[in-house]
C-alpha cells in the first residue's frame, strides 16, 4: 500500500509532536502494514484519506490511534536477562542499606510497553520475599500510548508473550491459567501500576525514584530530543538511584548528566555523585 | 560445538527445529520417538534434548522418566516442545525431569531464550 509524501510528512509531525519519536526515512517503508490495522477497522482503503481524516480529526482519540500504530511495542519479560540479575544481586542490596530507614523504593519502568519490564522486576522482589518483608515497593509502569497502558493494567498474557523470556517454573509460580490468558498473580499485580505518560513531560508522581529503568525507547529519538530525555530522567532519579538502559543504550556521548557505572554493564548513576560512591562495587553480597 | 537432539513424530516440526538449531551452530540429531531417542543417547549423550510429548512407540514423559532414573553422569538439558498447555501437563513434565517447557506454536526467539535460559546456548 503506497502513502503519499505530503501523507508521511503528515505522520513525522504528528509523531514528534506527540511522542518525541522521529520518523526517519529507515522507518517509513512499513508505515503501509502498520497502517493496515486502522484501515480495515475504519473500511477506508485508501491510506492517504485515512491519515489525513485521523490526523486532522477533532477528536484527539483518533490521532491518538494513528501513533500508537506506529509505536514499535516489542517487548518481553527478564529482557536482557543478566542485566536484571545484576540489579537484583548487586544493586538491590545497595539500596536496602541506602533506604532502610523508610524501607520504601520507588522504581519506573519509562516506556513500559504491555508491562512485563514491570512485572519482572515484580518478581525479583516477590523472589526475595523474606528480603523484603516489610518493605513498600512501588513499581509504576508509563507509556505514551493509552492502548498498551489499558492492556498492562489487565496484566493477562497469550501464550506467545508469556513464554517469551519467561522460565517455566517463574510461569506457573506467578501467574495463574485464565480464560484470558496466563495472569499475573495479586502479589506481583500489588506491586505495579500503570499510567499513560510521555517520558518529555514532567515526571509523574511521586517524581523521585530509586531506580529508572528506560529500555530501548530513547533509540528513536534525534539527538536534542534525546538530551531532554535525558534531563528529565536525571530530574526523577535520587542522588543515590540507578538508571538502566537497554543492552545496545548508553549514556556516553549522549548526556552530561549520567556516567555508566564502573562495575555494572547498562547501569548508570548521576554525573554528579562523588566517584567513589558511584560504584557499587561494596563489597556486599548478593540477598536471597 | 553443542549438540541437541530433536524427538518429534512430527517431519514438519523437525525441520523447523532443525533450521533453528543450526542457525544457532548447534550439532543437529533427530528421532521421532522415545525409542530412538535412548538409542540416540546410548551412542552418545547430547547437550541438549528437545522433547515433543504424544508420540507412537514411547511418548516424552516416559523417555524423560527413564533418562532422569538411568543416572547417567552427564544428564543432558530437557526442554518439553509440545501443544500441551496447561499446568497440570506443566508441572508433570518438570516433576518428571524437564529443565524448560515451550509451547507450541513458538517461534525462533523463543526457542533462543529457552537454551539460553537453560544454559546452551
Ligand atoms: C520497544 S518498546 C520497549 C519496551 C520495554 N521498555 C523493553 O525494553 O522491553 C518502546 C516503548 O516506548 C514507548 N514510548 C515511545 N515514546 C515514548 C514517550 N515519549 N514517552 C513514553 N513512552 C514512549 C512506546 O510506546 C513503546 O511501548
Amino acid at each position: 500500500m503506497q502513502v503519499s509524501e505530503a501523507s508521511k510528512r503528515i505522520l513525522a509531525e504528528l509523531l514528534k509532536s506527540q511522542t518525541g519519536q522521529d520518523l526517519p526515512a529507515s522507518r517509513r517503508w512499513r508505515i503501509g502494514s502498520a497502517l493496515s490495522g486502522l484501515s480495515r477497522e475504519h473500511g477506508i482503503a485508501d491510506l492517504d484519506r485515512l491519515i489525513t481524516m485521523l490526523a486532522l480529526s477533532r477528536r484527539s482519540s483518533l490521532a491518538h490511534k494513528l501513533i500508537e500504530a506506529l509505536l514499535n511495542n516489542e517487548t518481553y519479560f527478564f529482557r536482557d536477562r543478566a542485566m536484571f540479575e545484576m540489579l537484583g544481586d548487586r544493586a538491590l542490596p545497595d539500596l536496602a542499606q541506602a533506604r532502610a530507614s523508610t524501607r520504601t523504593l520507588k522504581i519506573w519502568s519509562v516506556g513500559c510497553s504491555t508491562g512485563q519490564e514491570a512485572l519482572s522486576l515484580a518478581m525479583l522482589f516477590a523472589g526475595q520475599e523474606a528480603h523484603w518483608a516489610g518493605w513498600t515497593v512501588d513499581i509504576l509502569g508509563t507509556d505514551v500510548s493509552q492502548s498498551v497502558i489499558d492492556l498492562s493494567r489487565t496484566a493477562c498474557y497469550s501464550q506467545f508473550q508469556i513464554q517469551r523470556g519467561l522460565a517455566v517454573d517463574q510461569m506457573v509460580r506467578w501467574f495463574d491459567e485464565t480464560e484470558q490468558g496466563w495472569q499475573a498473580q495479586d502479589r506481583l499485580r500489588r506491586m505495579v501500576r500503570f499510567e499513560m505518560h510521555n517520558l518529555l513531560d514532567p515526571p509523574p508522581d511521586p517524581g523521585r525514584f530509586d531506580i529508572i529503568l528506560c529500555r530501548n525507547v530513547l533509540l528513536y529519538f534525534d539527538e536534542p530530543t534525546r538530551t531532554r530525555a535525558f534531563d528529565r530522567l536525571a530530574s526523577a532519579l535520587a542522588p543515590d538511584g540507578w538508571l538502566m538502559l537497554g543492552a545496545g543504550e548508553t549514556t556516553i556521548g549522549q548526556t552530561s548528566r549520567f556516567v555508566p557505572d564502573k562495575t555494572m554493564r547498562g547501569l548508570h548513576r548521576h554525573a554528579s555523585l562523588p566517584a567513589p560512591s558511584r560504584s557499587a562495587e561494596t563489597g556486599q553480597r548478593a540477598v536471597g | 560445538m553443542k549438540t541437541c537432539l530433536i524427538v518429534d513424530d512430527s517431519r514438519v516440526v523437525r525441520r523447523f527445529l532443525r533450521s533453528s538449531l543450526e542457525a544457532l551452530e548447534f550439532d543437529v540429531r533427530e528421532a521421532c520417538n522415545g525409542r530412538e531417542a535412548i538409542a540416540s543417547c546410548e551412542e552418545s549423550m547430547p547437550d541438549v534434548i528437545l522433547l515433543d510429548w504424544h508420540m507412537p512407540v514411547m511418548s516424552g514423559i516416559e523417555f524423560i522418566k527413564l533418562l532422569r532414573q538411568g543416572g547417567h553422569a552427564n544428564q543432558p538439558k530437557v526442554v518439553f516442545c509440545t501443544t500441551e498447555n496447561d499446568v497440570a501437563h506443566i508441572r508433570a513434565a518438570i516433576d518428571a525431569g524437564a529443565d524448560e517447557y515451550v509451547m507450541k506454536p513458538f517461534d525462533h526467539d523463543t526457542l533462543h531464550l529457552k537454551l539460553q535460559l537453560v544454559g546452551v546456548a
